[in-house]
This record gives C-alpha cells, sequence and structure tokens, in this order.
C-alpha cells in the first residue's frame, strides 16, 4: 500500500460470479492479483470454502479478504463446536453480514458473495456490499467486470431479476452444465475488455454431491 | 470581429476594448481559456476523459534500417475500448513514427506532420528527412507547452542513414540506438537493455497483427438468444413518414 497520507486501501482488481439453480449453485472468480498497471501473480484464489455446502467469492482488497476469511472460519469451528453441526447457508450469510457491520467505520474492502445450498437444497447466491448490507438473489457479479458481466446474466439468466416485483423465487431454471458454459463465456467476454480480469478463472459447483472444481484458462494480457 | 472592436475604441475612447486590433498575434500557447478552465474545475465541473493509449510502443537500428514495434490495446480507464488499434503511424514513405499517450493528440500530430513533411518534399523535390520530421513535432508539441499528450518513437532511413528518436510531450527529443514509450515502456527496456547489440540484421516489411498471442479461451457453442419479451416495452408510437419529395425543377448542367 502506498502509504499516501492515510490512505489503507488497494484494489487488487478481478471479478466474482456466482449463480443459484434449482439444486445447484456454481460461483466462479478469476485469479489475477494486480494492483495498478502491474500484475503481481496469475495464480491467486479468490474463493474460501467457509461450509461444507457455502462458498464464498470476493473481489477488491485482498488484504482485507485474508483476515475476514479467517475470522469466518474461526467463528465457523466455535459455531460447530457449540452446535455439534455445520452452519447451513442462510445462517452464514446472517454472520458476514454481522460480520461486515461490526467494521462499519473502518470496513473491510472486499464486494462478497456467497453462494452455496440452503436447508432444502436449493441453491442460494447473497451479494453483499462493503459494510454488510445483503440480499438473496438468483444471481450476482462484483469486482471490475461486473458493470461487464451484469448486463448479460440479466438478459440470459430467466431466473426473475431482484429488480422486478412482485418478488419471486430466486433461481433460474438453466441446468447445471448450461450455467456452467454461461459462466465460462462470461468470463472470457469480461477479459477481453476488462484489463483487471483474466489469467484463470476458478469454477466451484455445488450440488448434492458436494463440492466440484475447475480451473479454465483465460487470456494472459 | 476585429471590425467591431475598431468601432468600439473609437466611439468609447479609454478603457474600453484593448485586446483587438494593434497588437500583431505572437504565436505560442495562448493562455486565454486557462483562468476560465480552472474556475470551471472549482466550481466542481469536471474535464472530459482522454481516451489514453495504454501502450508499449519500440524501436530499434539496425544494420541497413529501423524496426519499430507496438501493441494494439487502446484503453479508457479500466476499459479496452479497441482490441486491434494501430499505433504505427505512416509520416511518409520512408519514416514510420509510433504513439503513446492521448489516441486523439497522437493522430492529430503524425497525420498533420505527415502532410507538411509531404509538401514539403514537392517543394525541395527530395525525400522527407527523418531531422525534418524531428524538428516539425518538436516545435509543435513545444509551442503546446505540453498540453498536446503525445509521446512518440519517430524512426525512418534516409540519405543520411537510419535514425531513431523519442519525442515527449513538452518537446525535448532523444536520439538513440533502441528506445521504449508508454506504460509498458520499463517491461521492453528491460529486455532491450540485456540482448540489444550492434550490428543486427533484418529486412523492410509492414507486419500488422505479427502475433496474436492471446486468442480469446472460451467461445459458448450455445450461442445466445435475444427473446422478444425479455425487455419489456413501456409504450409503441408508430409515425408513418409522408414523402416530401417534390418534383425536380429543371436544372442547368455543369459545363465541362
Amino acid at each position: 500500500m502506498a502509504l499516501r497520507g492515510n490512505w489503507m486501501y488497494e484494489n487488487n482488481g478481478g471479478t466474482c460470479v456466482a449463480i443459484a439453480g434449482a439444486d445447484y449453485c456454481v460461483i466462479a472468480a478469476d485469479t489475477r492479483l494486480s494492483v495498478g498497471y502491474s500484475i503481481y501473480t496469475r495464480d491467486y484464489s479468490k474463493i474460501c470454502k467457509l461450509a461444507d455446502k457455502c462458498v464464498m467469492a470476493s473481489s477488491g482488497f485482498q488484504g482485507d479478504l485474508k483476515a475476514l476469511q479467517k475470522n469466518l472460519a474461526a467463528k465457523h469451528l466455535i459455531y460447530q463446536h457449540q452446535h455439534n453441526k455445520q452452519m447451513s447457508c442462510p445462517a452464514m450469510a446472517q454472520l458476514l453480514s454481522n460480520t461486515l457491520y461490526y467494521k462499519r467505520f473502518f470496513p473491510y474492502y472486499t464486494f462478497n458473495i456467497l453462494g452455496g445450498l440452503d436447508s432444502d437444497e436449493k441453491g442460494c447466491v447473497f451479494t453483499y456490499d462493503a459494510v454488510g448490507s445483503y440480499e438473496r438473489v438468483g444471481y450476482s457479479a462484483h469486482g471490475t467486470g461486473a458493470g461487464l458481466i451484469i448486463p448479460v446474466l440479466d438478459n440470459q439468466l430467466k431466473s426473475p431479476s431482484p429488480l422486478l416485483l412482485p418478488a419471486k423465487d430466486a433461481v433460474t431454471p438453466l441446468s447445471e452444465m448450461e450455467a456452467v458454459d454461461l459462466v465460462k463465456d462470461v468470463f472470457a467476454s469480461a477479459t477481453e475488455r476488462d484489463i483487471y480480469t483474466g489469467d484463470k478463472v476458478e469454477i466451484l459447483v455445488i450440488n448434492a454431491s458436494g463440492i466440484r472444481q475447475e480451473l479454465m484458462e483465460l487470456r494472459k494480457d | 470581429m476585429g471590425y467591431m472592436c475598431w468601432s468600439s475604441e473609437i466611439a468609447y475612447s479609454g478603457g474600453m476594448a484593448r485586446f483587438a486590433a494593434d497588437v500583431p498575434t505572437r504565436g505560442g500557447f495562448s493562455f486565454d481559456l486557462c483562468q476560465r478552465n480552472e474556475m470551471l474545475l472549482k466550481k466542481g465541473n469536471q474535464l472530459p476523459t482522454f481516451r489514453k493509449t495504454g501502450t508499449t510502443i519500440v524501436g530499434l537500428v539496425f544494420e541497413d534500417g529501423v524496426i519499430l514495434g507496438a501493441d494494439t490495446r487502446a484503453t479508457e480507464g479500466p476499459i479496452v475500448a479497441d482490441k486491434n488499434c494501430e499505433k504505427i503511424h505512416y509520416m511518409a514513405p520512408n519514416i514510420y513514427c509510433c504513439g503513446a499517450g492521448t489516441a486523439a493528440d497522437t493522430e492529430a500530430v503524425t497525420d498533420m506532420v505527415s502532410s507538411q513533411l509531404q509538401l514539403h518534399r514537392y517543394a525541395t523535390g527530395r525525400e522527407s528527412r527523418v531531422v525534418t520530421a524531428l524538428t516539425l513535432l518538436k516545435s509543435h508539441l513545444f509551442s503546446y507547452q505540453g498540453h498536446v499528450s503525445a509521446a512518440l518513437v519517430l524512426g525512418g532511413v534516409d540519405i543520411t542513414g537510419p535514425h531513431l528518436h523519442t519525442v515527449y510531450p513538452h518537446g525535448s527529443t532523444d536520439t538513440l540506438p533502441f528506445a521504449t514509450m508508454g506504460s509498458g515502456s520499463l517491461a521492453a527496456m528491460a529486455i532491450f537493455e540485456s540482448k540489444f547489440r550492434e550490428g543486427l540484421t533484418g529486412q523492410t516489411e509492414y507486419l500488422r497483427n505479427h502475433q496474436l498471442p492471446n486468442p480469446r479461451t472460451y467461445v459458448s457453442s450455445r450461442g445466445y438468444n435475444f427473446l422478444k419479451g425479455h425487455t419489456e416495452v413501456l409504450s409503441t408510437k408508430i409515425t408513418p413518414l409522408k414523402s416530401k419529395v417534390e418534383a425536380a425543377a429543371e436544372v442547368d448542367e455543369m459545363e465541362e
């Protein structure tokens, strides 16, 4: 961090996306870590597995992200000791919101997306701002490439947009294969036009049988 | 405009418009609008942004000539505005110029000097020299005091041999055996400094898109449907345009 005055944050770039389906959830993030016009590393994971059926992806300041991940993992461990079970995705969502708001006046500079399966084994995606305001949605994207991705998801995912009223059940009727194909294509497109997105995209698919991980190459320039 | 000022000077003698007729223009940068710009900035108006080419441009002198190289990405902040733009500009049949900085500035200044060189060729009946282009560029950029944000790598071969120069936005120049400019200049210079030697050989050709090192990695085979009904239409209004053409009047043909 260039300690010009007391500016304590840095934007490391990158994009993350999540899509909720009827019985699956796809969550993806690119693996590039940049500062200004330089790339620090092409191989950095922005995704963290918080619980068996709950995964978090974030873009923004990776230093704060590491701290946040540690914090949540510790709280989850305590929960497991006290309740003798893993946290469900909606419970983790509330915990994340509280953790973020706790630092309301010196925020975690992270833009998070939580994805997983809820207690009925249906896909769920929760989207956050930097200080903990959250909402359950059918799909979401954050980061430097989000502006390029969200309009495409709005158009292609026949899931009710959070903008429509009355609020409907927030999952897309697309199949798992189609959703993964869409995520790959959308990342390849964002990479074409966003200088901070590229190198590789890490795609996690959460369904009844567990978590499957896939790594796809992206443009390196 | 000058006329009006004359009459006002006569009508209201003393104190009135003194800017006009008597003082001849001295050339150079006119700072008239700078105060107004500062005032607007203070008020909160933002200057419109320029498209900068976040760029790597390089040049190198070899045995009988000069090689110029450039990437093809033009950016507007963090977004790629053009994936395949041309940063090597034609100046003369034997002179080319790479441009980094504000895209409009590099285009305008190279076009302008290219035209001036052509006129000069007609006037002198000789092939253009690289130092001519250099002098025209530097004097233009200096007179604009760095506000024309063009950083150039100028190279060519003339009767006096191969030449390579860098031109900076404020108007200074360097003459070098190898040069790099732009935001990627440090990385490129690292390669040059480690590998350059005198007496390299090569041939003249224009290799547009010489390398396409990063092709798009994934294209969806499903394709995309943009069906009617995905976007809600709020209202429709159809106005039929009546034909407004009247019968053309008899027109005299232009004489040959």
